[in-house]
């Protein structure tokens, strides 16, 4: 069974199956454009939809190496780079809606925006600590930086998925079920890896130039 | 009664006889009891044909209000399909979802407290209180979005006199209608149920605080504020309280829902003010629902001119 299940990761479409499943969310925010569907508030809906999913990717790629032990399916890394440039991808739409719409491009109003309001300081902050790591995504920033320092670099991503997290909850009024289930999913995430590094002493196996291939 | 079909009953048809009698106490009160209540049930039909007031029921509009803003106004569906009212959940598409089954008649408003004239009023009384007025009004949320709805109603003082407040009349309570068998969403709202939300006096007198039964020409739908609501539109959208059963005239300052919930966020005047920031966000600018920019919020939501004089030498930084 998991010699299939490796054999599915691990085979040519895998990646373009994986690639064309993460694009469903923006196809179905095209299709309810298209529709005439994205609500009385068009604008919030979409930066509602975009902040959602640039949560559910970075919590998805944070899961990858949980799954990758308790699955035994190592190859579950090669989805990796993948779904966190996908949160990447969303954030970018997320902070355009920011920027366009409701700041008109204009610059000193979202500084000025940044700097008060706390929820957006942390949401900003989020977005701009993900740049490098997706500007260093690639195979060739890894050997260029070297395995560890790479690794010490992205795992800012924890510190980005709670800036998420934080940043949706002070948004909300006063239902905060949904915020308080991504913040449990991240916890859940981080605690495996804080158990995980407490039991077994020795240096994680995420990343190695060969393991990205 | 024959037809027990979804609206074609009316509110005369359910109005319990207890019920009828308070009325005959508010003709009373309005003055003109002798020609109307003392043939009772009959000559009162024929005098005010029964309104049915169900959701989606046309309504005759008498007076276009000189009050009314001629800008555009937002579409029937923007209106019904993006609403916050928590006790049908707190998505602004859940209420569109979740009050299509909320029964809003028989339905009773009691008017109590520091008045002479106690009396609870049937939706019936109070569609035929006054000729029903349209008005379109601005109407701004303290979340940054805001609409033009043509309104149905009368002014809030039109049934406030009729209760003649007394010396310790100061402010206005009100009660929204909670039934946690219908309202189950009310659970997870993270606010207190029922909803209560007050006025000064002078704010609840004021002519632009509308008694609303209505918009669009119809009854209100569910997800509205059924069957009647408050519609204040130099206020944040949420002192506007919805489904109205309970108003209470009081001597201190009412505890109201969301300054409850948050005080350093809500204040209880929550008058619209562009230069007083909510913690979170600005509300210098809000973006009117069909409109992809952002437009800047005028003072009092526009209605400076009618209202400002309500707040002569009040620090609105403070009492925000």
């Amino acid at each position: 069974m998991r010699k299939f299940f490796s054999q599915l990761l691990t085979s040519k479409w895998s990646k373009a199956f994986v690639f064309l499943a993460c694009l469903t969310p923006l196809a179905y925010l095209g299709s309810r454009a298209y529709n005439g569907r994205l609500t009385a508030n068009p604008v919030e809906y979409v930066q509602h939809f975009t902040g959602d999913w640039t949560l559910r990717y970075l919590l998805i790629t944070l899961s990858i190496t949980p799954l990758r032990k308790l699955l035994n399916l190592p190859d579950l890394i090669r989805f990796r780079r993948m779904l966190g440039l996908f949160a990447f991808t969303y954030v970018s739409l997320h902070f355009l809606t920011y920027l366009w719409p409701d700041q008109g491009f204009e610059f000193s109003g979202m500084i000025r925006d940044v700097a008060k309001r706390p929820f957006i300081t942390v949401g900003f902050l989020g977005f701009v600590l993900l740049l490098p790591l997706a500007l260093t995504s690639t195979t060739g920033w890894i050997r260029r930086l070297g395995g560890k320092r790479w690794q010490a670099l992205h795992r800012l991503i924890y510190v980005i998925a709670l800036c998420g997290v934080i940043h949706y909850y002070w948004l909300v009024k006063s239902d905060h079920r949904l915020p308080l289930l991504y913040a449990a999913i991240l916890a859940a995430l981080l605690l495996f890896r804080l158990v995980s590094s407490l039991l077994k002493p020795r240096p994680a196996v995420a990343a190695s130039p060969a393991a990205l291939r | 009664m024959s037809s027990w079909k979804e609206g074609e009953l009316t509110y005369a048809d359910v109005t319990p006889k207890s019920v009828y009698l308070n009325r005959r106490q508010i003709l009373k009160a309005m003055g003109i009891a002798g020609t109307v209540a003392l043939g009772g049930k009959a000559i009162s039909r024929l005098a005010f044909p029964p309104a049915t007031a169900n959701a989606g029921t046309k309504l005759n509009v008498a007076v276009k209000s000189p009050f009314s803003t001629s800008e555009k106004q937002n579409t029937f569906d923007d209106v019904t399909h993006y609403n916050n009212f928590y006790e049908f959940g707190t998505d602004k598409s859940d209420p569109s979802r979740n009050a299509g089954k909320f029964r809003t008649s028989p339905w009773t408003v009691s008017v109590e407290g520091a008045v002479k004239n106690r009396a609870k009023y049937t939706m019936d009384d109070l569609l035929k209180l006054v000729p029903l007025e349209e008005r379109i009004y601005r109407h701004r949320c303290v979340e940054g979005w805001s609409i033009v709805v043509p309104w149905i109603g009368y002014s809030l003082n039109t049934l406030l006199k009729l209760a003649q407040p007394n010396d310790k009349a100061k402010y206005v309570a009100f009660e929204s209608y909670y039934d946690r068998d219908q309202m189950p969403w009310g659970e997870h709202s993270g606010i207190d149920l029922p909803y209560v939300e007050g006025l000064r006096l002078d704010e609840a007198m004021h002519p632009l605080t509308l008694l609303c039964v209505g918009m669009y020409g119809e009854s209100l739908p569910n997800q509205d504020g059924a069957p009647v609501r408050l519609v204040i539109p130099w206020k944040y959208g949420f002192k506007s309280i919805k489904s109205i059963v309970k108003i209470r005239f009081v001597e201190g300052e009412p505890r109201t829902t969301w300054n409850l919930y948050a005080p350093r966020e809500y204040g209880f005047y929550s008058n619209v003010n562009p230069n007083v920031d909510h913690p979170r966000w600005s509300q210098a600018t809000e973006r009117r629902l069909g409109e992809f920019s952002r437009r800047k919020t005028l003072m009092f939501n526009g209605y400076g001119d009618q209202v400002a004089s309500l707040y002569t030498g009040m620090d609105l930084k403070k009492y925000y």
